[in-house]
C-alpha cells in the first residue's frame, strides 16, 4: 500500500464484508512530551459487524489467514499491522462475535518508515458513493 | 476536524444529487474489486474514474458499488459490469483510459469491450 488512506480503506472493506451497518474511522495526532519528533498518529477503526471468536482473533493478522473459502492468504490486517511496526509504533486488534471489531494502530510519525497520509477524504467518499447504506463516521483530530 | 452523522448524511445528499447513484431502475451495475490485492494496484482511482463517467453521464440507472478479492489478484484491478438480463463480464488490469472505454461501450451502448475482458460470469472464492 502507497499510503494510509489505502490502509483506511483496505480495512474499512473488511468491516463492509462483515456486515457492519456503522463503522468509525478516528485520525489523532499526539505530541509525547516536548519533543516534536514524537508525534504519534493514533488509527483507529471500530465497526459493528459480526467480529471474531477468539481462535480467529489469534491468528488474524497472519498474512496467511483468510476467512473466505478457499483462499489461503489475507493481507490487509497484516500490512496495517507491518506498516505501524515498520515505524516503531503499535498495533492491536480485538473483536467480539456479535458485537465488532476494533483495531488500534500507533504510528510514529517521524519515523523515516512513516507512509504518508494519502487523500483519506477521497478514502471516505468512495466508501460512502458506493455503500450509502452504511454509515462512516469520520473524526479528523490530525489537523493533516 | 470533527464529522458528525448529520454532516455525513448532508455529504451523502450533496454526492448522491450530483452522482445520481442508485437511483432509478438499475439498468446496468457497476462492481469495482476492492480486496487488498486491488486497492493496492490503484482500484480507488478506477472506481473514482468510473464515478466520474457516471457523473459526466448524469444517467440515473446504473447501480455503483464495491466487492472483494476475486482470487484473481494478478488481474487487479478489476472490474465487473452487469447489464440487467445479461451475464456478467470480468474486466481487467484497468487504467483510467479502459474505464473510459468501457463505460462508453459497454455501460451506455451494451457493447462488450473484449480486449480488456476476462470472461463472462461470476467468481465463486470472494
Amino acid at each position: 500500500m502507497e499510503d494510509l488512506s489505502l490502509h483506511i480503506l483496505d480495512i474499512v472493506e473488511n468491516s463492509i464484508r462483515a456486515g457492519s451497518s456503522r463503522v468509525e474511522v478516528s485520525l489523532e495526532k499526539k505530541t509525547e512530551g516536548k519533543n516534536p519528533t514524537e508525534n504519534i498518529l493514533y488509527l483507529n477503526i471500530k465497526d459493528n459487524g459480526s467480529g471474531m471468536d477468539e481462535n480467529t482473533l489469534k491468528i488474524v493478522s497472519s498474512p496467511f489467514y483468510s476467512s473466505k473459502e478457499g483462499k489461503y492468504f489475507g493481507l490487509g490486517i497484516s500490512l496495517l499491522k507491518q506498516a505501524a511496526l515498520e515505524t516503531n509504533g503499535d498495533f492491536k486488534i480485538d473483536s467480539k462475535e456479535g458485537i465488532g471489531t476494533e483495531i488500534n494502530a500507533e504510528l510514529k510519525m517521524e519515523h523515516p518508515d512513516m507512509k504518508p497520509l494519502g487523500d483519506i477524504m477521497l478514502t471516505i467518499k468512495m466508501l460512502r458513493l458506493s455503500h450509502p447504506e452504511i454509515e462512516f463516521v469520520y473524526d479528523n483530530e490530525s489537523n493533516s | 476536524m470533527k464529522l458528525k452523522p448529520e454532516d455525513l448524511k448532508k455529504i451523502s445528499e450533496k454526492m448522491e444529487a450530483s452522482t445520481n447513484l442508485r437511483s432509478g431502475a438499475g439498468r446496468a451495475k457497476i462492481t469495482v474489486h476492492m480486496g487488498t490485492c486491488g486497492i493496492a494496484t490503484g482500484a480507488r482511482d478506477i472506481m473514482k474514474a468510473f464515478l466520474d463517467e457516471l457523473e459526466a453521464s448524469g444517467k440515473k440507472d446504473i447501480i455503483f458499488t464495491t466487492t472483494g478479492c476475486a482470487g484473481l489478484c494478478s488481474h487487479e484491478p478489476m472490474a465487473t459490469i452487469e447489464i440487467k438480463g445479461e451475464s456478467p463480464v470480468k474486466y481487467v488490469h484497468l487504467t483510467k483510459g479502459k474505464v473510459k472505454t468501457i463505460f462508453e461501450e459497454h455501460v451506455m451502448n451494451g457493447k462488450i469491450v473484449e480486449e480488456s475482458a476476462l470472461g463472462r460470469g461470476s467468481e465463486r472464492v470472494g
